[in-house]
Order: structure tokens, then sequence, then C-alpha cells
């Protein structure tokens, strides 16, 4: 499937600030389950600066913006064609140890609940264990906007019953680590088809650490694995360390994000 | 409980110790008061003061200093030497290894669940400034001793260590490189050490706002503009470095400073990261890595650990608690320990508690380790408990300095040396052969 | 240089001059008081807070002006940042963050006031005359800044450390000029009367001047004489013209080492020929308060200046 992205994202302050400084994790991951056929980032009165890979494969990109400025705009365009592999991340290069995965974090911290949660699935194998677990997940948060926030916890969620992608990925992540299965977020774009049960171009999922296989991507919040209308950008322990855009703005002004994102379906 | 009194052998004296024999003989006692004084004068007139973190007090107070040095002779300090940097290009093997193909957990030689979920936890080898102002400050009241003694200088410490930042310079650095010491400022209690080694290097001594991110590379602010920095010497913790990597809801640190760092555009010592080879735990390890790296038979033998996380361990541990030393794998500073022999009945059974809940995060170890050395005290001189530390760097060589930081326990048959708890300093000598 | 450190080089020298003045102040204050007191007047104290901007926390604090109450809040009170125990503190303080900047000297001036002063404040006040409290900050004061004079290398933090004694200098000695003329002599009709003298003299013997004025003028005082000895001689160490043109040459050493000049030079400059192409006549034409009030202004821009510039660490 050949997909075409438009993400722009817009940062408005409500005063002046000095300057600003982002990392960026915009480049679509290098994988067997899709290859880039063109794709640019540019920063509105941004300097490029320091790139690289990180351990987890993930290409890394610094930009400074010299200010006074009130507004700056990322813009992403570009073009992927992708493939399905369900769900699994073949042919991906990282040399961070899968176990490193197993360590947990504040949003993705284990709580009585989750770990009910995480002990109410079983498989014969890991991989079914991993399904099994991502199921419960579903089972237990509905699909619902605005009830959470970019902090909320996994835990939180839980008890809520009702999140956003964010929400299904953290809870996935704990209670698989919970079983002892090394898991991470991951950061991407979803393509939404036209029966509209698809949310959220600028998408999150979970992946599992299964020993056959690698990395395989699970995304509770539609209930299935991440298939070619999936774009990975990259991974992290949890969402906020696999932001795709993170950003420190020096000057004591008040900061308001406007995000829009189209992902359509190319003709070729 | 045997120990090891590093002056006398029964009642012989230790060579290394033999000429200070008749230098304390021959002190009147009115002498040593005097020079007493006259040290603490100079160690708080440098202002090198020390600041215990949530005790409140006097922000000034000094280190208790003791003028009876610890000595070494030329060949136990060279088998010490061996040691340490064997264990030092080991523990540098491991995190390069840790930090790509893993072989070492791979081969099974370490738990790496150990390594892998441990939160980097650095700790910034403090105390060589104690090393450098005590050496100072006893040439200067005791040059007669200097004399008669051949006693290796240590104040090529910061030239050594100046070489070896300049030696870790990136590859994008052209020419004589830029080294600048990161601070956390001059609240911290080691200021004084940040400031004494930057002037002693002739680099800038930084905070995280005097330094900024622009493209590539790393600034610091002058009065002339900008200038770039090629190698970060920080004493700050990882999670201070760079708040978009670490702490996103702390000012603190330099944004980006992680990016360009993983792009080459700066060098940071230590590493970010190398403080997992710190931890307590991976540190029983450090004789499989010598093994395993480089294939020798470890020079220095660990104190022998117990891993209260292993149930084994854990069994022998609680079944000996009277008998052993036990620590929190993160702690710092001698606090959250427990000095079995001289606990009371209570607080050993209120680590019993603790151990139940929390196994994996202790470790004991027997108490026989620390040796004594003789110390002046209110009646004179008697045996104390010391440990050393040692300064290592290693960059493109691995340099040692010959000699360290003696901590004492100042108080009779006390085994903790932390300054905070009543441990004090002394000079640590090595012979020249 | 780190801009930080330049910034925290000029701010020593800033406290130290500011715990100066505020040591004379206080000793042209009690001098004052001593002087029966006519009808009519505000209370002197009160003027001399207003002169410097520290008659409102002052008053929130304490209310009525009373002596005893004044020396306390300007010599002791860690709330008032211009107390010269505050000052002191903060010098000390600014000291150890650059004490690599500094000679042992220069560090131990500024560690061994700090020291005396705790010592101060741990003595009973009431076995504490003023004098000695002001004597012994003049004392320190005069120690820290001829220790920088005596082993100071000649480099930028030499400069910056003497910028910030002229611009604090020049800004107290306009401030104190203003408090004379402005504040205590309101009614025009005083100028000239035994009183106006009495106060002029007390001025000068608080800058510690009396001596050097006499010598350089001769006769009686006059307000015109001791306009021109603050303002216009160079041979004064306090004058206007000796500040201006300090900051002048310790700027333009800054631009030569640089290689580059900045803003702040160019409103250096200006304040210097302002102060050169001025004469007794013409400021009292203008009026001396206008005057004064004019050089604070451009002092203060220059400050900013310098800032930018330097201390600021935002220069490209």
């Amino acid at each position: 499937m050949r997909l075409m992205v438009d993400h722009l994202t817009l940062y408005r302050y409500d005063a002046p600030v000095r300057s600003i400084v982002q990392s960026h994790r915009l480049t679509p991951s290098i994988f067997a389950g899709q290859a880039v056929i063109d794709w640019e980032v540019t920063v509105s009165g941004g300097v490029e600066g320091a790139r690289h890979r990180d351990g987890a494969g993930d290409e890394v990109r610094g930009w400074t913006i010299a200010g006074p400025v009130t507004e700056v705009a990322v813009q992403v365009r570009g073009t992927v064609e992708t493939m399905d592999l369900s769900g699994v991340l073949r042919g991906h290069r990282e040399s961070v140890a899968a176990d490193c995965y197993l360590r947990d974090t504040a949003p993705t911290r284990i709580d009585p609940a989750l770990a009910a949660l995480g002990e109410s699935a079983s498989g014969a194998d890991m991989l079914s264990l991993a399904h099994a677990l991502s199921a419960a997940v579903s089972g237990a948060i509905a699909y619902r906007p605005g009830v959470t926030h970019a902090h909320t916890t996994a835990a939180e969620a839980l008890a809520l019953g009702e999140g956003v992608c964010q929400d299904h990925a953290h809870a996935l992540i704990a209670c698989a680590r919970y079983r002892g299965i090394p898991a991470r977020y991951v950061s991407g774009y979803l393509f939404a088809t036209e029966d509209g049960t698809m949310h959220e171009a600028a998408h999150a999922w979970a992946e599992l650490h299964v020993a056959a296989l690698g990395w395989v991507g699970f995304d509770p919040a539609n209930r299935c694995s991440p298939d070619a209308r999936y774009i990975r950008l990259g991974s992290g322990f949890d969402a906020q360390d696999a932001a795709p855009i993170r950003g420190i703005a020096r000057g004591g002004a008040t900061e308001a994000m406007d995000v829009t994102v189209a992902i359509l379906q190319s003709a070729q | 409980m045997t120990q090891f009194n590093e002056m006398y052998h029964g009642t012989e004296v230790r060579i290394p110790y033999a000429r200070l024999q008749d230098w304390i003989a021959t002190m009147p006692q009115e002498l040593r008061s005097l020079k007493q004084a006259e040290a603490e004068a100079l160690f708080r007139r440098i202002g090198i003061t020390f600041a215990v973190y949530g005790e409140g007090g006097d922000p000034d107070r000094l280190i208790p200093f003791d003028m009876f040095p610890r000595v070494f002779s030329g060949s136990e300090w060279a088998r010490l030497e061996r040691g340490i940097k064997q264990r030092a290009r080991a523990l540098n093997a491991f995190l390069v290894d840790v930090y790509g193909r893993g072989e070492i957990i791979r081969a099974g030689r370490i738990p790496g669940r150990l390594v892998y979920q441990n939160a980097d936890n650095c700790r910034t080898p403090s105390g060589v400034s104690y090393m450098l102002e005590s050496r100072e400050i006893m040439m200067r009241m005791f040059p007669d001793i200097f004399r008669e003694n051949r006693i290796e200088p240590v104040d090529t410490y910061s030239e050594k260590l100046r070489r070896t930042l300049a030696s870790v310079a990136p590859a994008k650095c052209n020419g004589e490189p830029t080294v600048v010491i990161l601070t956390p400022g001059h609240f911290n209690s080691a200021y004084y050490e940040h400031s004494l080694l930057a002037d002693l290097m002739g680099v800038e001594l930084v905070e995280g706002q005097d330094l900024f991110v622009d493209g590539e590379y790393v600034y610091m602010r002058t009065t002339e503009g900008p200038q770039r920095v090629d190698v970060i010497y920080r004493r700050i913790d990882d999670a201070y470095l760079d708040p978009l990597c670490f702490r996103p809801e702390s000012m603190l640190g330099i944004p980006g400073l992680m990016d360009v760092y993983r792009s080459g555009g700066v060098s940071i010592c230590s590493a970010p990261g190398s403080g997992v080879a710190d931890d307590k735990a991976v540190y029983t390890y450090v004789p499989d890595m010598v093994r395993f790296y480089l294939g020798e038979e470890p020079i220095l033998r660990n104190v022998p650990t117990w891993q209260c996380g292993r149930p084994d361990d854990l069994a022998h541990v609680l079944a000996n608690l009277p008998e052993l030393v036990v620590k929190e794998v993160h702690g710092s500073g001698g606090y959250g320990m427990l000095v079995g022999p001289k606990a009371a009945k209570e607080e050993i059974e209120r680590f019993r508690a603790k151990l139940a809940e929390d196994p994996a995060n202790y470790i004991a170890q027997p108490t026989l380790a620390l040796s004594t050395v003789p110390t002046f005290v209110e009646e004179g001189v008697a045996p104390r408990h010391v440990d050393l530390r040692p300064y290592c760097l290693v960059g493109e060589r691995i340099e040692l300095v010959p000699g360290g930081l003696t901590r004492v326990a100042l108080k009779e048959g006390s085994l903790v040396v932390n300054s905070s708890q009543g441990g004090g300093v002394k000079d640590t000598w090595v012979l020249a052969e | 240089m780190l801009s930080r450190t330049a910034d925290n080089l000029y701010w020593i020298a800033r406290y130290m001059e500011r715990a100066d003045t505020v040591a004379r102040l206080l000793e042209v204050g009690s001098r004052i008081s001593l002087l029966p007191s006519a009808q009519g007047y505000r209370s002197e104290w009160d003027s001399l807070l207003q002169a410097t901007g520290m008659a409102h926390a002052f008053a929130k604090k304490h209310g009525e002006p009373v002596q005893r109450a004044i020396e306390t809040f300007l010599f002791f009170d860690r709330d008032n940042p211009s107390s010269i125990a505050s000052c002191i503190t903060a010098a000390r303080e600014n000291g150890r963050i650059v004490r690599t900047a500094l000679t042992t000297q220069v560090w131990d001036a500024l560690n061994t006031a700090f020291q005396e002063l705790r010592g101060l404040e741990g003595t009973k006040r009431s076995s504490m005359d003023l004098s000695r409290l002001t004597d012994w900050t003049m004392r320190h004061a005069a120690m820290v800044r001829g220790s920088i004079d005596a082993t100071l290398l000649r480099n930028d933090g030499f400069n910056f450390l003497n910028i910030g004694y002229y611009l604090e200098r020049g800004d107290n000695t306009a401030r104190l000029m203003d408090v004379k003329y402005y504040v205590l002599l309101p009614r025009v009709d005083f100028v000239g009367s035994g009183l106006d003298n009495y106060q002029w003299t007390t001025l000068l013997r608080a800058m510690g001047a009396q001596r050097a004025f006499h010598w350089a003028y001769g006769g009686d005082v006059t307000a015109a004489k001791i306009a021109d000895f603050l303002i216009c001689n160079p041979q004064s160490p306090r004058s206007l013209a000796t500040c201006t043109a300090g900051l002048v040459n310790h700027l333009s050493r800054l631009a030569k080492a640089y290689g580059r000049a900045t803003e702040a030079q160019d409103k250096a400059r200006n304040l210097v020929s302002g102060i050169e192409t001025a004469t007794v006549e013409a400021i009292f034409d203008e009026g001396l308060h206008e005057f004064l009030t004019r050089y604070i202004t451009d002092a203060a821009e220059l400050a900013t200046a310098i800032h930018n510039a330097y201390l600021g660490g935002e220069m490209r």
C-alpha cells in the first residue's frame, strides 16, 4: 500500500521565546514492512542539527530555532510503500537488548488491577500469550477520546475503563512486562479506512518481544496487529520516551499546540 | 574478628611505617595540638568544606583531617595498581559490551535483568580534592618527614585528568579540544572540588545554563560570544544532562545535548549510562568480567558479597546478620546500612524485616574487610578502620595516581568511614622504591 | 571568559561598592541628625531612605524612621537586599562561585569580610556604636578593592570588576548629591544659608572628600564648587567625570581584547562627553536634580547594554 503523509504540528507561544530546541523521531523506521519513497521534515526558522540512529534503530534529528519567535511549524510530508507483515518487525536493525524493555516507567507502572488483567490472559506459547494480553487490554479499556490526557498512567486508564491509543499501549506494556515479556511503545501513523472504525491518524501501539519472532506489534485500540495501513516511526519505554517531537523553549511563555494529520492512499 | 593493622605486625613495625614510628614518638603533645589546629585553619581558609545532605546545621563544615598518614610500600602499590587497572579495563569493556551486543549476558555470566533493569544511577566520584589538599597541607606542615620518606607525588592528577579528557575529544573536533567541567552549581557540596579541578586544569567550570545546543554542536556562553565545547567532564547525574531525554519536567540540563553527544558532536565523561558499572550488585561480578573480557585471573579479590536477591545468599545473610554489613544496592553516604556487630538487637530485627520485604535491594559483606591504621585520638595514637578510594582515569590510556583518598572511621571500633557519619580523611602515601 | 563569570565579577564589585556607600550614607545620616532640626523639614533619615530607593521597604517593615531601626535596616537586615550584610554576603557568594577567576588575596579579603560579618551579627548590638560598624565596612570595602588592584591579572575579568565599580560609584555619587540638593533642601530660599553649607560639608565628609575638596578649591564651600568637584573634576575619585572615564577606559580595553566594539562602548562615550562638556553654570541652568536624574537614567541604560553585550550570554 502506498501511503501519503501530511502532518503539521504548530506550536504557538503567548510571548516571544528566546530559543527552542527540538529532538525529532519523525523518520519512518527501516524494516521489511515499509520503504520510503520520499520524505521531508521542515521546521520554520529552524537549523537542522545533529542526526544519529539510536540504539533502538530510530533516526533522531535535532533542531534548533533561534528566537525571538512566537510560532513554530513542524511540517512532515512524504510517501511510504507499506506491506503487511502481521505486525512482525522483520529486518529492523537495533542494538538495544530486548531485556531492557522489562524496566518499568511511571506511566507503565504495574498496580494490582493491571497485574490481575495480566494474570487473566493465557496462551500455549509466548505469541499466543501476547495475543491474549492484547485482547484482554482491548476488552478492559474502551476507546473513548477526551477522558484521559497526556499524563494519564496505565493504571489510571484501566481504572477508568476508557482511553485512547496511548492508554491502550501503556496498559498492554505494563501487563506484558508483568508477565515477563519485554514490551515497548511505538509511535507512527495509521491510515483510516472508509468503514470508519479506525481512529487517530497520529497513532501509537505496542510491541512485544516474542522470542521466536523478535518484536511483534499489537494495537489493542484497534484489536489487531499493525499491517499495511501502519507507518512506524520510532519506539521507547513509554509515550513520552517514544514521542515523535520533543522540545523545550527558553523563556517563560505558555505553549499551545495544534496538530493536523492527513494520511491518504496514493493511486501510484 | 581479625583485623589487619597496617602499621604493626604483632609488635613489629611494618617497613613502610618504619620512619613514622620515630616521628610520632618524638612529637610532643603540644606540637601535635598546634599542628592539628593549623591544619584545620588551612582547610577552612581554602574553603574546602562539606555540606551534609538533609542535616542542616553549618553548611561550611569541615571533614576531620587526621595527620597520621596511611602508607603503602612501592611494591604493595605496584600490585594494587595492576589490580585496579585490570578492573578498570574490564569495567570499560563491560560498558562497551552492555550497550552493544551484550556478550557477557548472552554467555550467562551476568544476569541480564540485573544489568538491563537497572535504572542508571551514576554517582560521580568525589573526594579527589581531599587527596590533593591533604597532601598540600601535610607537605606544608611537616616538610621534614617528606624529606626523610620518598613519597610519590599526587599533584600529577590534574594533568593526567586533563590529558585523559583531551584524549577522548570527538573526531569532529579539529585542533586543541575545548574541555569544560559541568557542575550542578555552587550550592553543591562538592563545588569546591569542581572549582579546584577547573583551576588546576585551566578549563572553564560551567553550569547547565552556560551551555546551549545550536545545530550540530554544543557551545558555551562567553563574553566573546558562543564558544564550541568538545569535551564535557560532567559532575552531575545523567538525569540532569538533557531535559529532552531524561526529565522533561525539569528545566535543568542542556536541551538537545544528548542528540549532539550521540551524533559525535561532543564527548561526555563519564559517558551517560556508565552508572550501571557503579551499581553495588553489578560490582559483585567484576571478577567475572575480568575473566570474561581479559581472559585473566583477577589480581584483586572482591570483598565477598552476598546478593540478597538470590535465595541462597539471602538465607546465609539472614542466618548471620549480627556478623555482617548490609547495604542498600543504590545507597550511598553510609545511610541505610546495617553494621551487624555494632548494631542493637532491635536494629538487626528491623533490617531482618527490610530484607524480607525487598531482598533484591540489599547486599551483604563480612565486617572484617577494613584494616586499621594508627590515628591521632584524644589519648594519643590508636588504630582506626580505614578504606581507600583510588582515582583511576580511563581514556586513550589508563592512568592511576600513586595515592588516593583514605577515609578513616574516627570512632573506636566503628566501620563507617563516611564523612557524613563521623568519618575523617588521611593523606595516603606511596613510597618510591 | 564565561558570561556568567563576568557577571559574577561585575556583581562582586557592585555589591562591595554599594556596601561602602550604604556605610557612608549611615554616616551622613547620623551627622545630619546631630543638627538642630528646623521647622518644616522632613525627617532627614527619611530623605536618605528616599534617595536610595529603600524608603518603601523600610516603611513597610518599621513604619516611622527611627534612627536605631534605620541603622539595623541598613546594616544587618538580610531582607533588605541593599543592606551592608546582604551586600557583603552576596559579594562573597559571587566570589565563591568564581574562585578560580580571583587571586587568593582577593578571595581572602572577601571571605574575611564575610566571616567577620558573621561575628558582628553574633555580637550584642548595644556593644557596637554606629561608627564602628561604618568604619568596619569601609575598611573591608577598601581591602577588597586594594587586593584587586594589587594582585589581579589585568585581563577581561579585571575590566568587568572595574566596570562594576565605576557604574555603581557614579550612580551612588549622583544619588548622594541628589539627596542633598533635592531632598534635603527642598526650599530654594535655603540655598546659601548656613544650613545649606553645613549639609554640603557633611556630604563631603561622608564621601571622605572634605580635605581633598579644600586642597582643590579653598575658600568657602559653595554649591557650585561642590558640583564641580563631584561632577566635573577628573581629580576627584568619586566624581562623575572619573567614573565615566573609568568606564570608557575599561570598555575600550574589552573592545580591544575581543576585537569587537559593541553598543556599550558607544553609550559609555556619550556618557563621558555629556560630563566633559558640562559646565557648572549649564548644570545649574538645567537644574541639578534634572541633570543628575538624566545621568542616572543614562548610566542604567549603559548597564543594560553591558549586560546584553557581555554578561547575559546571548550575544551571537
